[in-house]
């Protein structure tokens, strides 16, 4: 438990460098998002409405401390600011609004990839010399290639000139939403292709990586040894092999979720999904500075709480983190 | 009344660089009860011995010759053509493993109580759960490991604990053979003394059989009943204890000999055996041994030694087998 506390100072710590950092960059570039906004309304706004805004912006001729602890007060109860490019929406409203699509659609995909590219891992390593085999010059390939060329060749064969699904947004037009069958269903036929891209292009990785703990862990005295004790192969396989097998590999999964957020960008906008990824290159593409700097506040606490769950996971699945150092 | 016949059992590891002819012809024999020593070099095959037994190795190791009888009361088996679900039952039933080093056979991530619980529960299904946790705690207690013990994970036990643990674990079903790879070798000498006379007091009560594997051949002679050397993969000499003590016939047994300090008796100086083991995979013609060998003659660089049974125990070694001349001490 002493690990897993000081795991999780060394994380607040982070979180409060992130955060302050997230507070200090707009300050100290030219400029600031009032008078972007002002710019792009081509100067024809009333002077009292820039006073508002600079209000809503949080922007103030105070004192740096005092525009801190503002900041902070303001993060606490959930204000990051307005959105320029959707002014004036709070950038708060259109991250919770985009968090759930890209949750919903890459979290899964990502969960999917990693538990089935696991589960063909041990299952190629246990089963070197068989048809399994073939899965890895496949996996290889896929490996090799970029996630980008994969989306667009699915779009192309199964969206455009098959037509078995949509290729764009998150729900039909004919659906309004709402927890009901017709909408969910559409739901989760608009997210198939982009899911099945992003499984079959990072479940490569897995198998490949898996595979190859998993041949190391094979070799193990302790696998030999289950062996020898006349256990049956699924308990080898499982309760022996693949159960070391795993730790290494949580690490990387961790990571794998800790960018879900963050790493949606490609699936997003090939697909036009409306999710974080896309808010992301709205705000780019508008210099909206208050919406990327709260998206890059959910990212970089996205990252920080994947890698807190990791060490929880550690310390479940491996003894040897849970002693008292 | 042997219990293990091994006959003419021959593992090569097939690997870039050449075939290495790890056990070449072997034949043993364990009988019912006894410890039977292995003794050699590093590298000389005792490992892969031991593997093959089991049916344990893995490629590039492949079993090119020989059999492996197992003796039951009414009937005997060659372990090498045992069916799978027959193979999984003769193993740990009949034979338990320890294996050289205790630290990288347990499972990190599981307790050790439940390391021999599973053994319990694949061989003995109709045994309740409670019946099980009370065997555990009893097996644990027999090799001195305290029954609050089972809950620890392997990295939370001393070395020696370690050991006991597995030890433990060869015994949950009471098998008739137990082949240990250096059980002892990891730990110091204090702990070594214990858990060598523990072995001894489990086996009269139990009355299994083990192959006792070491390089330390003063350790062997002081808990084996009978002893088997080998050298380059092959046995060279076997004989008790006693008599291997006090008349070696094969050069190397001497050799063997005299590399370690006695525990016992006047100091004497620790000659070993000059050289270094020969190259599995290109050995030199003749006698694997003759080029390392202070009594060779021309022979030995030509003709290969049989294993041949003498006044006690069996050797190959020219020396007795055409010219009958003693070995030069
Ligand atoms: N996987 C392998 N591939 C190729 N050669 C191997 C392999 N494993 C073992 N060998 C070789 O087989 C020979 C016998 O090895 P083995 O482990 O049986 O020796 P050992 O007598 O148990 O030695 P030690 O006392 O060091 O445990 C050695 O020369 C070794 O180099
Ligand atoms: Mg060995």
């Amino acid at each position: 438990m002493r690990f897993l506390a000081r795991r999780l100072g060394f994380y607040l710590l982070t979180a409060w460098a992130a955060v302050t950092l997230n507070f200090l960059i707009p300050r100290m570039m030219p400029g600031d998002p009032v008078d972007l906004l002002v710019a792009r309304l081509k100067g024809n706004v009333d002077p009292a409405a820039i006073e508002a805004m600079k209000q809503a912006f949080g922007i103030s001729d105070a004192n740096l401390w005092v525009q801190y602890v503002d900041y902070l007060g303001n993060l606490f109860n959930g204000e990051l600011g307005r959105s320029i490019t959707f002014f004036p929406t709070e950038v708060t409203t259109i991250i919770t609004g985009a968090l759930p699509w890209t949750v919903g659609l890459v979290g899964v995909a990502t969960l999917i990839s990693y538990l089935l590219g696991t589960l063909l891992g041990v299952l190629a390593a246990w089963k070197r010399g068989s048809w399994l085999d073939g899965v890895l010059p496949v996996s290889t390939f896929m490996h090799a290639v970029p996630y980008f060329w994969v989306a667009l060749a699915l779009v192309f064969v199964f969206g455009v000139t098959l037509r078995w699904f949509p290729v764009s947004r998150a729900y039909g037009l004919d659906v309004v939403p709402a927890w009901d069958g017709p909408f969910v269903s559409s739901v989760l036929y608009h997210a198939a292709l982009p899911a099945i891209t992003i499984v079959i292009a990072s479940m490569a990785d897995r198998i490949l990586g898996m595979r190859n703990v998993m041949v190391t862990t094979l070799g193990e005295d302790y696998v030999v040894m289950a062996e020898a004790k006349g256990l049956t192969s699924r308990r080898v396989m499982w309760a022996y092999a693949a159960r070391n097998a795993i730790l290494p590999n949580i690490t990387s999964f961790a990571l794998s979720l800790g960018f879900v957020v963050g790493g949606s960008v490609l699936t997003e906008i090939v697909f036009s999904y409306p999710g974080i990824g896309s808010m992301l290159l709205k705000a780019v593409e508008n210099e909206d500075f208050p919406l990327m700097q709260g998206i890059f506040l959910v990212i970089s606490l996205a990252v920080l709480v994947a890698n807190f769950l990791a060490d929880l996971a550690y310390v479940v699945l491996d003894p040897r983190t849970r002693q008292e150092a | 009344m042997n219990v293990l016949e091994i006959r003419g059992l021959s593992v090569d590891y097939l690997s870039a660089g050449g075939t290495v002819h790890a056990v070449d012809d072997v034949s043993l024999d364990l009988r019912r009860g006894e410890i039977l020593g292995l003794a050699g070099e590093s590298g000389s095959g005792k490992s892969t011995l031991a593997h093959a037994i089991g049916r344990l190795l893995r490629p590039p190791a492949m079993i090119t010759a020989g059999s492996v009888v197992y003796h039951r009361k009414d009937e005997q088996v060659d372990v090498l053509k045992l069916a799978p679900k027959a193979l999984r039952a003769f193993r740990w039933k009949e034979l338990a493993v320890v294996f050289q080093s205790a630290m990288n056979s347990l499972n990190p991530v599981m307790a050790v109580g439940a390391q021999i619980d599973d053994v319990l529960r694949i061989h003995e299904p109709d045994m309740s759960r409670k019946a099980r946790g009370e065997r555990v705690v009893e097996l644990l207690r027999r090799v001195g490991i305290s029954a609050d013990r089972r809950k620890s994970y392997p990295h939370e036990l001393s070395g020696g604990m370690r050991q006991r643990a597995a030890i433990a674990i060869a015994l949950a079903l009471n098998p008739e053979v137990i082949v240990m790879d250096e059980p002892t070798t990891a730990l110091d000498v204090v702990v070594q003394r214990d858990i060598l006379h523990e072995i001894r007091t489990l086996k009269d009560e139990y009355g299994f059989a083990v192959i006792f594997i070491t390089h330390d051949l003063s350790l062997l002679m002081e808990i084996s009943d009978r002893i088997a050397i080998m050298y380059a993969g092959r046995v060279v000499e076997t004989g008790t204890a006693k008599e291997l003590h006090r008349s070696p016939r094969h050069p190397y047994t001497l050799g063997l000999l005299r590399s370690f300090p006695k525990l016992r008796g006047p100091r004497e100086d620790l000659l070993g055996i000059p050289g270094t083991p020969p190259d599995l995979r290109d050995l030199p013609p003749g006698c694997a041994f003759h080029p390392r060998c202070q009594s060779a003659f021309d022979d030995c660089g030509r003709v290969s030694p049989r294993l041949l049974p003498g006044p006690h125990g069996e050797v190959a070694c020219l020396l007795n087998e055409n010219t009958g001349v003693e070995v030069q001490a």
